[in-house]
């Protein structure tokens, strides 16, 4: 009866499609939830009215979008505002899919640290790309904080270096490790209903309400996880950006 | 039984799934074709036009705003001229009002005066009228106290007193 909390997180094949190189590429349930996630955002932003007085779809897409724009404008300033469809494109994301993963049965994307590695990568490659495109030379004064006594320099740069090296480490394994630990947490919880049942009887209904109310409590905190994780994502993304747009503190 | 046992096995040997490095192509594809796609859509179809919807409503409220706050002046203008009017028609009234009092009074006076003029003459003429009546009833009453005191004392002595002397006593005993 007690159910393998990993199972969840198991990527199941549909089918085969092909392969590149040695690599095999195969439509899975993770692929399916995510074009579930990209038709579900951009099908909700175009199925909602345009109305000078908005519904409640309408409410909702104008709520994010102000949302994002008000994180990215007040963390990255104007100049950052170039970058909003890639953070608004972000937080969509990961938020949809992470509410997917709420629903009982359906699979966690950013359960995965492939997913937030690979986003995590983005972000960082977008920042050291778009930093030197724009900054050049200065961008690396990133690395060299005005104002420091020059005696301590190589320390602060060593620790800066590794502050920016830590940045994709943080990024992805924070998402990724919230959403596994929260998952598993529901699911052992879960799972302790259908022992006690099991093993003790009616008795066990009964002190399985404890498990169940803890349950209850732990989903509502697991919605909270699925929303902050994908707002600390798109928020720590803003200001890396601001990193690239004003290097030098 | 031992089929059950490598089973099992490799159940627990298998890797723990978000670590398992064969899923991590196909994982990878997707999330580039998904993201990609997402991004695409979203900074050239849906995104313009969710923030054109809000631009536009931003507009309008705005000239709306503007459109109020132009009635609003015009209606406080308007009140305003509206309170000098009333203002000015009030001094003209009441210009207009004690100017026709000061002309009235005037007026009043005028004719008060000449009605007391004409009362006057009429006083002095009624007074003359009276004097001359007096007067005229004065002189009968002397003659009869004249011709009664002659003969009050022609009855009294038997002889008639003379004239003179009669009037003589009468006039010092009106006088």
């Amino acid at each position: 009866m007690a159910a393998d909390p990993i199972a969840q997180f198991q990527i199941k094949k549909i089918m085969t499609l092909g392969h590149i190189g040695p690599y095999e590429i195969a439509l899975t349930n993770s692929a399916v939830f995510m074009i579930a996630a990209v038709v579900f955002i951009v099908g909700g932003i175009m199925l909602a009215g345009r109305n000078i007085i908005p519904g409640r779809a309408q409410s909702l897409a104008e709520i994010t979008y102000e949302f994002v724009a008000g994180t990215v404008r007040s963390t990255a300033g104007n100049e950052g505002m170039k970058f909003f469809p890639l953070v608004f494109s972000l937080f969509t994301f990961i938020l949809v899919l992470n509410m997917f993963g709420m629903i009982p049965g359906f699979f966690t994307v950013m359960s995965h640290i492939a997913i937030t590695g690979a986003l995590a990568a983005l972000v960082i490659l977008t920042v050291i790309i778009y930093g030197i495109y724009k900054n050049g030379f200065k961008f690396f004064k990133l690395f060299w904080p005005s104002g420091v006594p020059m005696f301590v320099m190589p320390l602060i740069v060593v620790i800066e270096i590794l502050s920016f090296l830590s940045r994709p480490l943080s990024l992805s394994v924070r998402l990724f490790a919230n959403m596994l630990a929260g998952h598993i947490t529901l699911k052992v919880f879960a799972s302790f209903i259908g022992l006690l049942a099991t093993s003790l009887g009616v008795a066990g209904w009964l002190v399985g309400i404890l498990p169940f109310s803890m349950l209850i409590a732990l989903t509502a905190l697991e919605f909270l996880v699925a929303f902050l994780q994908a707002y600390v994502f798109t928020i720590l993304t803003c200001l890396y950006l601001n990193d690239a747009i004003h290097p030098g503190h | 039984m031992a089929t059950n046992t490598t089973t099992t096995q490799a159940q627990t040997k298998a890797p723990f799934p978000p670590f398992q490095g064969e899923t991590f192509p196909s994982q990878i594809f997707w999330l580039v074709l998904c993201f990609v796609a997402l991004y695409v859509l979203l900074s050239r179809v849906a995104l313009p036009r969710l923030g054109g919807v809000i631009a536009g409503r931003n507009a309008k409220i705005e000239s709306d705003l503007e459109t109020a706050n132009r009635a609003k002046n015009e209606s406080e203008a308007a009140q305003a001229s509206y309170e000098k009017a009333l203002a000015d028609a009030r001094a003209k009234a009441q210009a207009l009002a004690s100017e026709s009092q000061a002309k009235a009074a005037a007026e009043a006076e005028a004719q008060r005066k000449q009605l007391e003029a004409g009362l006057k003459t009429k006083l002095d003429a009624a007074e003359a009228q009276i004097a001359s009546t007096k007067s005229a009833a004065m002189s009968n009453v002397r003659g009869i106290a004249v011709d009664t005191a002659g003969l009050i004392v022609e009855r009294l002595t038997g002889k008639a007193p003379a004239k003179q002397s009669v009037e003589r006593a009468v006039d010092a005993a009106l006088h």
